[in-house]
């Protein structure tokens, strides 16, 4: 007899969802001048969730003025009192997690597995990690005084809403500075839901304020002539925009942008954990996850038992209701994604890979996208070489070391790489070869806010979390 | 036996014996965030009840108590029909016969400790007759354990060898093979012990003796699994996996539960080829089978002590 697990949701009591959301801008919620509002919804059925102010060029001026005006009182005060601030949103999280959690996963799709171990968590450990900075900048900039550069513009994407909020405010107002974060279009929730929480940890009007629409927001708001900062985490397109909209400004910038990570597994290494490695690597966040493993090169002595491997934990992969806690993989993040999805799994069946898919059935309502695996792809395979941020896997073959490394880093990309063997040596051997920001040895995405993080090339530059992550929200001088 | 022609190391060289704890731990851990629910959980706690090894491994056993247990595996709720049997009573080789006489006309196997539990510190010839003694006394199934004195010297074919000897000694009884995981030392070195204990022809393989600390924990539970998945795919002989030690309460139980039916599939699902050998688990499992059954707990003195 089959055990088919009962559903177990996770109840949506704790959450209330406004029918409107206005702009959040010097301590209050404010109607947006331009009257316009867009509904957003819940991906896994489609359901509206509420309706959300788009912010115009007026709105965004007014943003950016509370943001000034909050910038001398907020970066003035003692550095320890800006820590006690951030403690308390730190520990307002704690309290609020299942709430946001919920929230996290009705809006983006993320399974409530995720959003609640892996999401929330974090977002609130990094709160934690850099107010314990805010009155020891002098430590992290040894010799230098470390002054903050003002009102920071930061404009952050879909996948992680909560995660990616936290690690753009929580250096920024540790050093002292104040900011205008925009959430993505389609995952303005937990954003509206933070502004709430600076509220409950009483930080003062205007030092956080979150104005929310679509790309066209957001291109005015990293424009505005007094922004001093910005930071942008999304796509690569987006950045180079960004980046040439600047260029001869006195901004500063940090850009974190798309991967396609290599995973590289060497016949030593222990499989049955490589494979939890290489589906943690891209079925995590169904894909969305710019630091995904989405290119597997197995040495190809081990292909084949690899492969089996991985196509018999694929079939134990639970895809379903983003709030059941059994769920593994949910819902994708947007009709736009998924079209963009199988407009690119459909290039790789046309340039001949071999597609294997999970069997699960998909939900009828909502955006849904079964757990893919690609083989026989090679370099010059387009799903070889753009992201595709979704959960399909590119696997290539590799026979020596070197060849591993030349095809890892063979793509526009640098974020993330992941090596499996037993052999340390051959790790380190490795790490200093593969021209990627992040190495994850014998894991993958695995993140901590005192690790920083960030790119090569077109992977974008800067850092976030760690003292690395004070670094892009300050400016030094000798003291 | 066609497998005992795989030896050790040629089964390591086959399966590799890499284990990565971080990431087998991780898994472990996600494993056990499963939310098993209503009818699932009824189905869970109905077959952790069948899988169950009563046992009771004390110097004070007597007589008396291993009558008293007999008849508790037999009906563990005497008074609700619908609760199963559970598999198998698990005792010390010189209640054999007790055991025997007790279940007589059940369907409970009578399982008996053999060769020098725990520790397995005597000569092999004392070991393998302690066996054929229990088998001639009526017991239907032996839990051996393995020499780790051997194991951790590195005499992986004496290991080997020793378990085919007892597996012959066993005769028709089936044949448990404890691995007494905590004495180890890494995850590596549980895979190495499940790869020669099944080559060696072990009907089951069996995490910890419950004398030892650690005894069985789920990180091990789910290696001694990948390790049994990955030599049924090599060699086509399905082998049985019991965990012991420690397991207590239904929540644990349930956690084992999913980590064979996640790693190893709903054939593992049954106590042909699952066992949870455990003393006071069987009367949570009771308690909470009448928990989902009814809304609410019943007084503990309801269940009975054995």
């Amino acid at each position: 007899m089959n055990w088919e697990y009962a559903p177990a949701p996770e109840s949506t009591e704790i959450v209330s969802v406004d029918d409107t959301y206005g702009l959040f801008i010097d301590g209050d919620f404010t109607d947006p001048a331009s009257g316009e509002y867009v509904k957003t919804i819940n991906p896994a059925t489609e359901e509206v969730l509420a309706a959300i102010a788009q912010a115009d060029a007026a709105d965004v001026d007014r943003a950016v003025k509370a943001a000034r005006t909050a910038f001398e009182p907020w970066s003035g005060q003692p550095a320890s009192d800006r820590a006690k601030y951030l403690f308390r949103v730190a520990r307002v999280m704690q309290e609020r997690s299942r709430e946001l959690a919920v929230l996290e996963t009705m809006n983006g799709g993320k399974p409530i597995r995720e959003s609640r171990d892996v999401d929330v968590p974090l977002a609130a450990a990094h709160f934690f990690y850099y107010a314990g900075w805010a009155d020891k900048l002098e430590y992290a900039f040894a010799g230098r005084r470390a002054e903050p550069l003002g009102v920071a513009a930061q404009v952050i994407p879909w996948n992680f809403p909560l995660l990616m909020l936290a690690w753009k405010i929580a250096p920024a107002l540790a050093a002292g500075n104040t900011v205008v974060l925009k959430p993505a279009e389609t995952t303005p929730l937990t954003a509206l839901a933070f502004a709430s929480i600076c509220d409950q940890a009483g930080i003062p009007p205007g030092v956080v304020n979150i104005i929310t629409g679509g790309g066209k927001t957001g291109a005015m708001l990293v424009r505005h002539p007094d922004v001093d900062k910005v930071a942008f985490t999304g796509s690569t397109e987006v950045g180079k925009d960004i980046q040439r909209a600047i260029a001869g400004t006195a901004k500063h910038l940090t850009l974190e942008l798309g991967g396609k990570a290599p995973n590289i597994v060497f016949a030593d290494a222990a499989l049955d954990q490589a494979v939890e490695g290489i589906v943690n690597g891209i079925f995590f966040n169904q894909g969305h996850v710019c630091c995904a493993g989405s290119r597997l090169l197995v040495q190809e002595s081990a292909f084949e038992q690899v492969m089996a491997k991985l196509k018999r934990r694929l079939g134990t992969l639970r895809l379903g209701d983003p709030l059941d806690k059994n769920t593994d993989i949910g819902a994708i993040n947007s009709r736009a994604q998924l079209d963009k999805i199988n407009r690119l799994v459909a290039t790789g069946v046309d340039e001949g890979a071999e597609l294997y898919q999970s069997s699960c059935d998909l939900p009828e309502r909502g955006f849904w996208f079964p757990p893919s695996v690609f083989t026989g792809v090679s370099q010059s395979h387009r799903i070889a070489q753009e992201e595709i941020f979704g959960p399909v896997l590119s696997v290539l073959t590799f026979r020596t070391p070197e060849e591993a490394v030349e095809k890892a880093n063979n793509t526009p990309y640098g974020l993330s790489a992941g090596v499996w063997t037993e052999k340390g040596s051959l790790i380190l051997w490795m790490a200093d070869r593969l021209r990627a920001g992040v190495v994850w040895a014998n894991t993958f995405n695995r993140f901590d806010p005192a690790s920083a993080f960030g790119g090569y090339k077109e992977s974008g530059f800067g850092r976030e979390g760690g003292p690395q992550g004070l670094s892009a929200y300050v400016k030094l001088s000798e003291s | 036996m066609a497998q005992t022609t795989l030896g050790p190391q040629s089964l390591f060289d086959e399966l590799g014996t890499a284990v990565d704890a971080v990431g087998a731990e991780q898994r472990a851990a996600a494993l056990a965030t499963r939310s098993i629910k209503r009818a699932s959980k009824l189905w869970a706690l109905d077959l952790a009840i069948r899988c169950c090894d009563l046992t009771t491994l004390e110097g004070a056993d007597t007589p008396g108590k291993i009558r008293a247990l007999a008849s508790k595996a037999m009906r563990p709720a005497p008074t609700d029909p619908s609760i199963p049997h559970v598999a198998a009573l698990c005792i010390y080789p010189s209640l054999v016969k007790v055991a025997a006489d007790a279940l007589r006309g059940s369907e409970v196997a009578v399982a008996s400790v053999a060769t020098a539990f725990p520790s397995g510190q005597a000569a092999l010839a004392t070991r393998l007759a302690e066996i054929e003694t229990a088998v001639a006394d009526g017991a239907d199934e032996i839990d051996i354990v393995i020499s780790r004195s051997a194991f951790l010297a590195g005499r992986f074919d004496d290991v080997h060898d020793e378990v085919i000897r007892s597996k012959e000694a066993c005769g028709d009884a089936h044949l448990k093979v404890i691995l007494e995981t905590g004495e180890l030392g890494s995850y590596g070195a549980v895979r190495q012990a499940s790869l020669i204990a099944m080559a060696a022809g072990a009907d089951f393989i069996k995490t910890s003796t419950g004398k030892i600390s650690p005894a069985s924990t789920l990180p091990v539970a789910l290696v001694m699994a990948e390790s049994i998945r990955d030599y049924a795919d090599l060699t086509g002989r399905a082998v049985g996996l019991k965990v012991a030690g420690g397991i207590r309460s239904s929540k644990d139980a349930i956690r084992y539960l999913v980590v064979i039916h996640e790693t190893l599939g709903d054939e593992w699902l049954d106590p042909r080829r699952f066992r949870i050998g455990a003393s006071s688990l069987l009367n949570d499992l009771l308690m909470q089978t009448d928990k989902q059954r009814s809304g609410v707990y019943s007084d503990p003195d309801g269940y009975t002590l054995d």
